[in-house]
């Protein structure tokens, strides 16, 4: 007798209705004249809204013959992401017409996006979050080449496409060597069972196999080298969305794997987790010194900060799981807010990405310079912004394990952090002081929608730097479970 | 004991998959070079052709195909996964009841929706 699993479809309720969603809008594309595809926009914004509402209030529970579970890390994780998603769906309307690239598919390929990442959360079996990663990742190999005409976006979306798939080989392989020791996939599963044996070498290369694959996807150093020229390449609108939603989908599952479910073995990985980190931090901060590209800067900071993140899961006590899950949501705003203030500005034809292009930009649009330096101060992680709260969190919280590694960590991340002021600065600086362009090269284009979007990703900020509260009160719910365990 | 997996079968079981594999090597080496010591070697070029007894081959094998032929062999692909799952289902229809129904229903109505759409913009038009 084959009895079906037991499946709880209103657990999966905010998946089905972004999914849902994407299927209505990629549908509804078909029929719909080209000037009417703003009514494409309000759907996915209305799914958006519609699965975070739903996510932030439902019940726990376990489903799928385990293989979903919906917890704190979950609540917290889907509605980081999907806020995440909602800004990626603002900064791209107005300059897809620009450019000639308005098609319904790309609301489609951000909703799925968001929807990949969601399953990460809620993953509770290392095939369901290899599922999960690559409905994460597929859309968003689409999204960097998403400029049909341009060799630059071909060239990222081919990078993007051959090196995750070589990454996703490493995570399927690391799940395979993990079931050959332990005969499980499940997390709780592998969690009793590693507690029982001594774990063995193919245990120990499968766990290092899983961290490549997510460290890839997080653009950990040295499995980073992907991530400017995709970033320099894909069209800005799909980077601002793809540089925030892997490192959600990429830290909630690493949260998910090593302090929830290995955090028995922390002595084995913290210290690999460590390097990794003081590696991504340094090398991170030392190459966006160099840039002269606005993407390429912020492709080595969205990399400095994936160390920072990684400090806090190394660090893998409960406020440093909280801090990691609050990082996560300030950095999607000020990460997308970043490039968001770069999606309204062209230069002859073609992005404004040369740091010179924002020269003067104070005296032009004094608000959108004003939303930029904000952006910048905030990634550089100074008072009184939503990035000093963030950095404060990760930090504090290695250092109160009082281990040495947790304060080398700390006193790395903030050296970085004093450096990374510089190269933010100089932008900020470029903004307020520089010659402005007086030929006209540099095109400013407002929009509602982009507008919209630099309001929120700027409040934001700004919120969560002066009433930390309003974040952390949501997030302490990881750091409350990961204690219970 | 060697023959022993950790799991406890017995390799033995196994002999005559290894008996087959040392039959099979021998008579590929063993033939071809029967062949060449007892057969002789009279080449005329007719039997130098690639197809000795076939059609004479036409331009070059490596012809370039058209983009769309890929295309089509994508979608192919796709939908010839679904019949992959159909299969099972049929095989158990009887006992997974109407859940199993609907869970199909859904399935193949979301793989529907994808024809709809590669149909729609073209992608089965092949001029």
């Amino acid at each position: 007798m084959i009895t079906p699993p037991v499946v709880d479809l209103t657990l999966i309720l905010p998946e089905m209705i972004v999914l849902g969603v994407a299927l209505l809008v990629l549908m509804a594309d078909l029929w719909l004249a080209p000037e009417r595809r703003g009514y494409l926009v309000a759907a996915s914004l209305a799914g958006v809204l519609a699965a975070a509402w739903v996510a932030a209030g439902a019940a726990d529970g376990v489903s799928f013959a385990g293989m979903y579970v919906r917890d704190a890390l979950t609540r917290v994780g889907q509605v980081v992401a999907l806020a995440a998603t909602g800004l990626g769906v603002l900064v791209a309307p107005e300059y897809l017409r620009r450019y000639n690239l308005d098609r319904g598919e790309y609301y489609v390929l951000v909703l799925t996006a968001g929807a990949g990442a969601m399953l990460m959360a809620a993953s509770r079996d290392l095939l369901m979050l290899f599922l999960a990663l690559e409905t994460l990742s597929i859309p968003l190999y689409v999204l960097a080449a998403w400029a049909r005409g341009n060799a630059r976006s071909q060239e990222a979306g081919m990078k993007y496409f051959l090196l995750g798939a070589f990454a996703s080989a490493f995570f399927l392989y690391g799940i395979a060597l993990l079931y050959g020791e332990t005969g499980t996939t499940r997390l709780p599963d592998l969690t009793s069972a590693l507690a029982q044996q001594p774990a063995g070498i193919s245990a120990a290369a499968g766990v290092g196999l899983l961290t490549i694959g997510l460290g890839f996807k997080a653009a950990l150093v040295p499995f980073h080298a992907w991530a400017p020229d995709v970033y320099e390449g894909a069209p800005l609108p799909a980077v601002a969305f793809m540089s925030v939603i892997a490192k959600i989908g990429a830290f909630v599952a690493l949260l998910r794997v090593f302090p929830l479910a290995l955090g028995a073995l922390a002595d084995q990985w913290t210290l690999v987790l460590g390097v990794l980190a003081a590696l991504t931090m340094i090398v991170g901060n030392l190459a966006a010194l160099a840039q002269s590209s606005y993407k390429r800067m912020l492709a080595y900071s969205s990399i400095a900060h994936a160390g920072y993140l990684l400090v806090g899961v190394a660090t893998a006590t409960p406020p440093a799981a909280s801090a990691v899950m609050t990082y996560l949501a300030i950095y999607a705003a000020m990460g997308t807010g970043a490039f968001a203030v770069a999606v309204a500005l062209e230069r002859s034809g073609g992005e404004a990405d040369r740091i010179e292009d924002y020269a003067g930009l104070a005296g032009r649009a004094p608000l959108l310079a004003a939303a930029g330096a904000l952006f910048l101060i905030s990634l550089a992680g100074l008072p009184p912004t939503g990035g000093f709260v963030a950095k404060l969190g990760i930090f504090a919280a290695a250092v109160e394990t009082g281990s040495v590694g947790g304060l080398a960590l700390a006193l790395i991340g903030v050296l970085t952090s004093v450096i990374s002021v510089y190269y933010y600065m100089r932008v900020a600086y470029v903004m307020y002081a520089g010659e402005p362009d007086q030929s006209g090269g540099v095109r400013l284009h407002a929009s509602p929608l982009l507008n919209l979007a630099l309001l929120i990703t700027a409040a934001a900020v700004v919120y969560a730097g002066v009433l930390p509260g309003a974040v952390t009160s949501f997030t302490q719910q990881v750091g409350a479970l990961l204690s219970r365990l | 004991m060697w023959f022993r997996t950790p799991g406890g079968d017995l390799l033995l079981d196994y002999i005559p998959v290894l008996v087959h594999f040392v039959i099979v090597v021998g008579l590929t080496a063993a033939l071809p070079a029967l062949h060449a010591l007892v057969g002789g070697s009279r080449p005329t070029p007719p039997k130098m052709e690639p197809y000795e007894s076939g059609v004479w081959t036409i331009g070059s094998t490596r012809e370039r195909v058209p983009i769309r032929y890929y295309l089509i062999a994508m979608l192919f692909i796709l939908f010839d996964i679904e019949t992959v799952f159909l299969f099972p289902w049929a095989v158990v229809y009887r006992r997974l009841g109407a859940f199993g129904l609907i869970e199909m229903l859904v399935f193949v109505g979301v793989l529907g929706a994808g024809l709809i759409y590669a149909w729609k913009r073209g992608a089965l038009e092949w001029e």
